[in-house]
């Protein structure tokens, strides 16, 4: 096979490969984020999540379980960070970085013990019957939670767009005060949209834990929850914009060793940046100073 | 409109100078009150964070108050950790002022760690190439002080001019920073006498910072003591800060005022991140002798903490960054005397953090209630 065909090869398998976690943190962001608030601690949830995953699986020795426990635990920050915002004069974007700090903390704290034991992984669905390559047979592994991803992003898509309650957490995040004034509670809205975003958080990091790099350690996440706040700007808080956003990454991400699959190995670390530096410049080339962005919930402090 | 965020109750200029001109008796009770409030709240929530960190270390099944005995004795019980916990204060005071400058302006930047990082690398690929050991550290100094700056400042720049959320572009710059210095220190800058730990080339003992007399403290205390004094200088004695403070507290207000509110942005990130980038330049010149992923250290996010605790206030870094590097001075005796994971310096920070937070919403509040029943 060609050089430049493995690393095509690389970055299709990585794009399905590495996506999940993105999918399912920029979904819950995406959910969030359109009832009017930011969570930024996301990131944490991310690391409780793979975290409490890996230890049910491990001690029930049933994956999915794990990923229950995942979502779990997102919807537990969820609604501390929910509480903590309702109260006066407390800024959502800080709460975000301080139960960013406090959930990694308290994954790596707890799930100490972990570091080492192996648990039993999710199953994956193998794509690349057709082909006698191991490479492109390895590279078409796909893991039911992506599958469950997609059908995440038409149901999240769905809920926004057709469905009473879809419209009452649009209505709180364009214009608190006209959904007050129909007599909405917005905290009540805004909690039950940060936990169901906490949720899918949550399992967003059961997929680290349980399938790729599928295992725990202190080094799990190097940054995911994050790059998928920043992917929901760039999605336009579209979930179907989120998916194909979260191939994109997925694909940036696997860049590096794609490259170094193949032989390139100088610039490995610049390479290890790229999913990092193209976020960047996409919210640099999608944000202005002048105009609100296309699809931004009115209500909405990261954006601005 | 209006950049980024406001946090809790940080003092707005513009209603300050409404007060002050009204001599009403009123005014003067809330006067004893704002700095009985702004003392008693944020120890409040340090005792309430320290409360429910007791809670959760006695469900670890270990007894919190001998795990707090030895915190004390791990940071400021003997003269030995105390110095100990004085070294980590040194970079958290400056990594703390990268954030709690441009938070006066409303902006919340994340930016420290990465700044931190390349002001060492910089400083790291400056001192090699100097000579005399006064222009070595002078020059490690101002060439990592100056690219933590401009690095800090370029997304600054991003938020002013082209509206970029600079709590996302900084963190994001922190992990380009990040894979920057692996970068070079893998590759351009390595020292081929270096095999287990990539490093750059040493810039040798003779060259190095020292400590302060009688102290087995380097001189980045002082740097880092003396820019909490110079920034407070500039936040509440000089037109810029004035200037800045009302970018904070109503932006709209600062515009039609004419400020040149961009401009602020730009001045502001810069100078946090001078700070930042100088305790990456004190780190190599004073511990490591070169740049290495030791630099990583995560002191450019327990500043972050340090200047939301502080409320932003330069001179409150100081006790801050005391009692952050003492806790986090005390994590080596709690793993080996409790057995406790590294982590639980991270957990009590956190819990600190969202102690703190919550503590936002309970300013002004018995005052507000005592007005409401007068009316």
């Amino acid at each position: 096979m060609s050089a430049a065909a493995g690393v095509a090869l690389g970055l299709v398998g990585g794009a399905v490969r590495i996506s999940t976690p993105f999918l399912f943190v920029s979904l819950g962001e995406c959910l969030t984020e359109k009832s009017g608030r930011v969570n930024l601690g996301l990131e944490g949830t991310l690391v409780m999540g793979a975290m409490a995953a890996y230890g049910v699986s491990y001690l029930t020795h049933s994956p999915w379980l794990g990923v229950l426990a995942a979502g779990g635990c997102g919807v537990v920050l969820g609604a501390l960070h929910a509480w903590l915002c309702s109260r006066p004069r407390v800024n959502d974007v800080a709460v975000g970085i301080a139960l960013m700090l406090f959930g990694i903390g308290l994954a790596f704290f707890l799930g100490k013990p972990l570091v080492g034991p192996t648990a039993p992984h999710l199953p994956a669905v193998s794509l690349g019957w057709w082909s006698r390559s191991t490479q492109v047979r390895s590279a078409l592994q796909v893991n039911a939670l992506f599958v469950l991803g997609l059908a995440t992003t038409v149901l999240v898509r769905f809920l926004l767009d057709r469905t009473r309650w879809g419209l009452i957490v649009r209505t709180v995040g364009e214009s608190a005060d006209a959904a007050r004034a129909m007599g909405y509670d917005i905290n009540r809205v805004r909690r039950r949209a940060t936990m169901a975003g906490g949720f899918l958080a949550g399992v967003g990091g059961s997929f680290l834990s349980l399938f790729y790099p599928g295992s725990w350690n202190e080094g799990l996440s190097s940054g995911q929850g994050l790059m998928a706040v920043a992917l929901v700007i760039f999605a336009r808080w579209d979930p179907v914009r989120c998916l194909l956003a979260s191939l994109l990454f997925g694909a940036a991400s696997a860049l590096g060793p794609a490259l170094q699959s193949v032989g390139v190995t100088s610039g490995y670390y610049l390479f290890n940046a790229a999913p990092y530096a193209l976020t960047l410049l996409i919210i640099v080339m999608t944000s202005s100073r002048d105009r609100a962005l296309v699809g931004q919930p009115a209500e909405l402090q990261v954006a601005r | 409109m209006g950049i980024g965020v406001s946090i809790g109750a940080l003092p707005r200029p513009g209603t300050e100078a409404v007060a002050a001109e009204g001599a009403a008796a009123s005014t003067r009770r809330r006067d004893w009150r704002k700095p009985v409030e702004s003392i008693a709240i944020p120890v409040g929530a340090i005792l309430v964070a320290l409360v429910l960190f007791g809670v959760f270390v006695a469900l670890t099944g270990r007894n919190a108050l001998a795990v707090y005995h030895q915190m004390f004795r791990g940071s400021f019980g003997t003269w030995f950790s105390f110095q100990n916990t004085l070294l980590r204060a040194a970079p958290l005071m400056l990594t703390a002022l990268a954030t709690a400058l441009p938070l006066r302006l409303g902006l919340v930047v994340l930016g420290g760690e990465g700044a931190m990082v390349l002001g060492g690398l910089a400083a790291a690929a400056v001192g090699v190439h100097l000579h005399a050991p006064l222009s070595v550290k002078i020059g490690m100094l101002a060439a990592g002080a100056l690219m933590g700056g401009l690095w800090m400042a370029g997304a600054g720049a991003l938020r002013a001019y082209r509206g970029v959320n600079e709590t996302i572009a900084t963190l994001l710059l922190n992990y380009i920073a990040i894979a920057l210095l692996n970068h070079m220190v893998e590759g351009p800058l390595r020292d081929p006498a270096s095999l287990n730990k990539p490093s750059t080339l040493p810039i040798g003992d003779d060259n190095m910072l020292g400590n302060l007399p009688g102290l087995d403290v380097h001189w980045g205390l002082a740097f880092g003591v003396i820019a909490c004094l110079g920034f407070w200088f500039l936040m509440q004695r000089t037109t810029f800060g004035f200037a800045a403070r009302m970018v904070g507290g109503n932006v709209r207000a600062a515009l039609l005022n004419g400020l040149p509110v961009k401009r602020l942005i730009v001045i502001a990130t810069f100078l946090g991140g001078l700070a930042a980038g100088l305790a990456g330049a004190v780190e190599v010149a004073a511990i490591h002798g070169n740049a290495n992923a030791s630099l990583v250290t995560g002191y450019g996010y327990t500043g972050v903490l340090v200047a939301f605790i502080a409320r932003a206030n330069p001179l409150a870094v100081i006790p801050v960054a005391l009692l952050l590097g003492g806790i986090g001075a005390s994590g080596g005796l709690l793993q080996r005397v409790f057995e406790l994971p590294d982590a639980t310096v991270s957990v009590l920070q956190g819990v600190i953090f969202i102690s703190i937070l919550f503590s936002d919403s309970l300013y002004g509040r018995r005052w507000r209630r005592a007005r409401a029943v007068a009316a």
